[in-house]
């Protein structure tokens, strides 16, 4: 562990297990995310991906296992303070508040962090997503879904993260929408934004990421190089059909 | 046929009225629309602040309206505590025991306000108890009227609280996307208590509000709650506007059909209006769709 944390990870996962009732979804996953990467998690549904970020951002607490973000210990920290380190999960589904206008879902984004920046921050990422900017006095809920995304990652980055999980940017996209999201995605990591993309759109994610993990049954039963996973034939045969 | 004046009279002394109730039916739609669970120990908590209205004045002098500086933040620290510390833990995450909880909450608080004031009804003797303010032909109690100011005020303070401060968005955004707000750091637990503690405030001040024109018994609070309940469900279960709109209609309900039908028949326009509302418009006034 400390040999991992010299070499520099952001994000070190080993040994994850983790479940609910008397089932183990996560049976033991390692994970590593360097500074300024994007590492995509891959999988199809229920092999345990969103359990992962639950347990990541402190929803849920992992039976075994360890969890270390920027050196410190995150095994179970509550979700308050992993959001105070800059750990910051941008959920499955969007889940932003559909009763409060754009702006102050953006301003709730740095409720725990970043508040003392808020205006300029605000200011950057209406730069990033002008529909937003737009839109700024809409009820939430009145937005289209890519326009709920872009709100939901928004508020992501409200927080000033360190680390930015993204869960399933591109579900319910159009295929238009979903070329645009990963070119988004793209553009904040070009920043030096370290990302964990988690997505069952393995060609898109594959081709954004920088390293890359398969799960399967609560496993990583691969782990490597984007580039290489992409040529993987195991992986073109399960994932891509060919 | 009753002169307009009169009906007018009614109307207005139904809306004075109306107000308080309103308040009361704040903390209510307050509690439900963000923690999703009736409060059963509504009624009880508001005689608790009755009677606390009533001891500071008769044991200490303290004028009711006066006692709001002090009873306003005691309450809201005694919901918060109630909701942080009882409530909640109790609740093992599952509605059905918040039910329970606050039921037998208010079991215990009615009982224990039974064994040490008894079953006795009693008043408080202010000066301006009785005072008129006349208003060309109307004449209209002054402690009344001081209710539905305060009423209105506290209503459009919490408003303002909910719309413009970062606690109160915090407190919307718990009430709709509870995941979402805990991963944007905002502790749900604290944001219930807090919201909790902002429904009993809102017992304290109307309880200052009613004492100087009504009586305490350790049963009082239930007949406003029922009437409370009404407001909310007419007005939408969580609308703040709705719950303040809400009760000035059902105040001037009550008062033109007592007026129409004699002072103890009031009450039946309230539950028929309750009856229509269930039948025609379920979600109420404001509620959002279910």
């Amino acid at each position: 562990m400390s040999e991992a944390g010299k070499s520099g990870a952001l994000l070190e996962v080993s040994g994850l297990v983790a479940g609910y009732g008397v089932t183990d979804v996560l049976r033991g996953v390692d994970l590593r995310v360097a500074p300024g990467e994007i590492v995509a998690v891959l999988g199809s549904n229920g092999v345990g991906k969103t359990t992962l970020n639950k347990v990541l951002s402190g929803l849920i607490r992992p039976r075994a296992g360890n969890i270390r973000f920027d050196g410190a210990d995150i095994t179970r920290a509550t979700p308050r303070a992993i959001v105070e380190a800059g750990l910051i999960h941008v959920p499955e589904g969007r889940k932003i508040f559909s009763n409060l206008e754009v702006r102050d879902n953006l301003d709730m984004g740095c409720f725990a962090r970043g508040r003392a920046r808020r205006e300029p921050n605000r200011e950057r990422i209406y730069s990033i997503f002008p529909r937003l900017k737009e839109r700024e006095k809409q009820l939430a809920g009145t937005l289209s879904g890519g326009e709920q995304q872009m709100l939901a990652i928004g508020r992501g980055l409200m927080a000033e993260p360190r680390l930015l999980i993204l869960d399933e940017p591109s579900l319910g996209l159009s295929p238009l929408l979903v070329e645009e999201m990963f070119a988004l995605i793209r553009r904040i990591a070009s920043e030096g934004l370290a990302i964990l993309l988690v997505e069952q759109n393995v060609v898109q994610s594959l081709a954004l990421a920088d390293h890359a993990s398969v799960l399967e049954n609560g496993l990583v039963a691969l782990a490597g190089p984007a580039k290489d996973l992409a040529a993987d034939p195991g992986l073109q045969k399960t994932y891509l059909g060919l | 046929m009753y002169s307009p004046a009169i009906i007018f009279e009614a109307v207005l002394n139904g809306l004075m009225t109306g107000a308080v109730y309103a308040l009361i039916a704040l903390g209510l739609t307050l509690v439900y629309g963000v923690l999703h669970i009736i409060n059963f120990a509504h009624g009880a908590l508001l005689t608790a602040a009755m009677f606390a209205v009533f001891v500071l004045h008769v044991a200490f002098g303290i004028d009711p309206y006066l006692s709001i500086l002090l009873l306003a933040p005691l309450f809201f620290a005694l919901g918060y505590g109630l909701q942080r510390f009882v409530i909640g833990p109790a609740s093992h995450g599952d509605d059905q025991n918040i039910l329970l909880v606050t039921l037998g909450l208010s079991i215990l608080i009615e009982n224990g306000l039974l064994a040490v004031f008894r079953s006795d009804t009693r008043t408080i003797d202010v000066p301006y108890g009785f005072n008129v303010v006349e208003i060309g032909p109307l004449l209209l109690s002054q402690p009344k009227l001081i209710g539905l100011a305060g009423s209105v005020a506290v209503a459009i303070l919490l408003w303002l609280f909910m719309v413009r401060t970062d606690t109160g968005k915090a407190i919307r955004a718990v009430a709709k996307e509870r995941l979402g707000a805990t991963l944007m750091g905002i502790d749900v637990a604290h944001v219930y208590a807090i919201t909790f503690g902002l429904g009993c405030a809102c017992l304290a001040v109307a309880a200052a509000l009613l004492m100087p024109s009504f009586y305490v018994n350790p049963r009082v609070g239930n007949a406003f709650v029922l009437v409370a309940f009404t407001i909310v469900v007419l007005g939408g279960m969580g609308s703040i506007a709705g719950a303040l709109i809400g009760g000035l209609f059902i105040g001037m309900v009550e008062s033109v059909s007592g007026l129409l039908l004699g002072e103890s028949l009031g009450q039946i326009g309230i539950f028929l209006i309750f009856i229509l509302v269930l039948l025609l418009r379920p979600t109420g006034l404001f509620g959002a769709k279910a």
